[in-house]
């Protein structure tokens, strides 16, 4: 048996958002993803405690969960660093100088792309293209964009991240969009209909 | 060079610093689209639409008002749009998601109001942070404003606009597995026919599936009417598009041109734009449209951006996507590199795409790093032909979604146009680029 939603491993801010986001939805599988994501802000990564947690949510089975979250590259479901580097070698990266790159940053960190580093910090990954070509080579660190990444700026970027002095622009892992909704409807779609017909047949009858 | 002077569509308020607030989109004309667009019957307004031959701007180039005019009559109708963007070398709606969210929103609200959606959903690629959190807070300011939810600016219209997340999956982008994915499932394509989510979409409900680009376009159609649009390029390829120029460019970027009027030769070489070659290097080879894409050679430089003009030439125009390579480009690792992409994004359902993949990669790199065989260059093109028959363009299908037989267009351009490079790695044992 999966635990019962706000049984404990997920905040009480994070199971009031995640059943926001399920309201927004006409069936609550949609909130599926979304809610890995809020899960992610709080752990970094998918723990088996989260998944039960969020199947118990949308009304599925952990293994649903697990083998849908599976199936998405920025879902983890093991741990990984507090800062995970996607540098991207896709074509247009690869044709200025990616692999060169991700030499020299493999060899700074000393991790494999595909591992974390020793101490926790660094997760590094061979992404595919991140959309940010016009600046190659690119990566991104937690999904935040940096473009024409020298050696130089790589490893000053990494300094700063050691030192802890970029952490508003670049907030530890899992933490995805920090804007919430506000506003909005809140009414289901057969509502919307209903008062469009009233308003159509007021159109018609009254005009 | 012929660079026009047709007006910005898209990209008219990013030289402002703040364009993507909603104070600067009020201040530049922001929301009058709407307004004159819920003054007008539905009907009108996808009536104009259908007007201007908008033609979808992700990647199949489908006619706008065409696909809203397919939609299977229901009660509950979905619109949602495809800001999955994960094309390599493509990185266009990421700008307009950064830089001009509300304009985006904007043209969500003309479209669902012309189709009468009941709900609309804006699919964003998990990976854009920032563009995700731009999209929210104009949405945010946007029911603030009364632009959507509730009665839009008194007019009895009524929607909700949702903003989800992708969570990193290239497939996700081909339009039934996004909606998949949008239902809280992994991004399997699904099996056609059904062809259109217009008829079976979301949750089974007649759905239009359109890009960002596509849609960013409405405002200014619905402000400038039809005739202004369809004045503006040439053939069915009306309008501007959006390109981005990556690679061996002094200027890679994302710039707006006027379709068919300009060449690839304006776009790699003018000096607004690309800016030609770094070190005046000779080109090699161009990808047009994203990987999926058969290559160009310098010979088709004076083509014009225009859909058909291109898509006769032998490629297509796709994603608005173009990689120039210059006379350094081993074009077997060029071909390895795109075709490692392809399979490791393949999504594994169809035999053909997920063990061609891997097979068409092992042996790309084998014949890059010294180990080919002189079998290995007709060997390629046998898998190549397992996947798509024949590996003619457009290529045939054998596969449930077209990642598939897209796969063939990088390796088969390589080897058509470079066939003895290939051979002299074999023959070198290894790449003579180093
Ligand atoms: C493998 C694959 C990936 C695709 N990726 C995208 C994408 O990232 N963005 C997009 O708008 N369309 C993408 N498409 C095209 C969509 O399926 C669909 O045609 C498009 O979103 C429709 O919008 P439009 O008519 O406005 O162009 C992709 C198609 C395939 C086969
Ligand atoms: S062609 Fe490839 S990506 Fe498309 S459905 Fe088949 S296996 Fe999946
Ligand atoms: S190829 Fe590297 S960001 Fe697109």
């Amino acid at each position: 048996m999966s635990s019962a939603p706000g049984s404990g491993h997920l905040s009480a801010d994070i199971v009031t958002r995640a059943r926001e986001l399920i309201g927004l939805y006409p069936h609550p599988r949609s909130a599926l993803i979304p809610i890995c994501h809020l899960a992610q802000e709080q752990d970094g990564w998918l723990s088996p405690e989260a998944i039960d947690e969020i199947a118990a949510l949308v009304g599925l089975t952990p293994a649903e969960v697990l083998g849908t979250a599976s199936f998405y590259e920025m879902l983890h479901t093991e741990p990984v660093g507090t800062y995970v580097i996607s540098v991207c070698t896709n074509i247009a990266c690869m044709l200025r100088g990616a692999y060169e790159l991700l030499d020299h940053i493999q060899d700074t960190l000393d991790v494999r792309a595909g591992a974390t580093t020793a101490d926790g910090m660094f997760t590094l990954e061979e992404a595919e293209c991140i959309a940010d070509c016009g600046r190659a080579p690119c990566l991104a660190v937690n999904h935040r964009f940096v473009g024409d990444v020298t050696p130089q700026s790589f490893d000053s970027l990494v300094d700063g991240l050691r030192a802890g002095t970029m952490s508003d622009d670049i907030p530890r892992h899992g933490t995805l969009v920090r804007v919430r909704r506000q506003g909005g409807l809140r009414v289901d779609d057969a509502t919307i209909r209903a008062e469009r017909e009233t308003a159509a047949a007021k159109a018609t009858g009254g005009a | 060079m012929t660079i026009t002077e047709a007006p910005r569509i898209v990209t008219s308020r990013l030289e402002h610093e703040d364009s993507h607030t909603l104070e600067r989109y009020l201040a530049t004309g922001g929301y009058e689209g709407l307004r004159k667009a819920l003054s007008m019957s539905p009907e009108d307004v996808a009536h104009e639409v259908d007007a201007v031959s908008l033609l979808g701007r992700g990647g199949a180039g489908f006619p706008a008002g065409r696909k809203w005019s397919m939609l299977r009559k229901a009660a509950t109708t979905y619109l949602v749009v495809n800001g999955d963007e994960s094309e390599p070398a493509t990185f266009k709606d990421h700008l307009l998601v950064e830089r001009d969210p509300h304009q985006l929103i904007e043209g969500v609200l003309i479209a669902a109001y012309a189709i009468q959606a009941t709900r609309a959903f804006i699919y964003v690629r998990g990976e854009f942070a920032l563009g995700l959190e731009r999209v929210q807070s104009a949405l945010n300011d946007a029911y603030e404003h009364g632009a959507v939810g509730r009665d839009i600016f008194g007019s009895g219209f009524s929607i909700d606009v949702v903003v989800h997340p992708g969570a990193g999956a290239y497939i996700c982008g081909e339009e039934t597995a996004l909606l998949e994915s949008l239902e809280g499932k992994r991004g399997f394509p699904r099996i056609k026919p059904p062809y259109f989510p217009a008829a079976i979409g979301l949750y089974g409900e007649p759905t239009v599936v359109n890009n960002v680009e596509t849609l960013s376009n409405l405002p200014w159609v619905m402000i400038n009417g039809s005739e202004a649009f369809t004045a503006l390029g040439g053939g069915r390829s009306t309008g501007t598009r959006l390109f981005a120029l990556a690679g061996h460019v002094r200027n890679p970027g994302v710039y707006e041109v006027e379709m068919v009027k300009t060449t690839f030769r304006d776009l790699v070489f003018a000096p607004v734009l690309g800016g030609g070659i770094p070190g005046d290097r000779e080109l090699k080879a161009i990808i047009p449209g994203g990987v999926s894409a058969p290559w160009f050679g310098p010979e088709h430089l004076d083509l014009p951006l225009g859909q058909d003009e291109v898509g006769e030439a032998g490629s297509m125009l796709g994603s608005g996507s173009i990689v120039v390579m210059d006379d350094t480009t081993c074009v077997v690792r060029a071909a390895w590199r795109i075709t490692r992409f392809f399979w490791r994004e393949s999504c594994g359902q169809c035999t053909p795409c997920r063990e061609g993949s891997g097979w068409l990669e092992k042996i790309l790199r084998r014949i890059e790093d010294g180990d080919g065989r002189e079998a290995d260059v007709d060997l390629l093109m046998d898998v190549c032909d397992n996947l798509a028959p024949g590996v003619s363009w457009p290529p045939q299908q054998t596969t449930i979604c077209v990642l598939g037989s897209s796969i063939p267009s990088s390796i088969a351009s390589a080897i058509r146009m470079f066939r003895d490079e290939f051979l002299v790695h074999v023959k070198d044992g290894g790449c003579p680029y180093g």
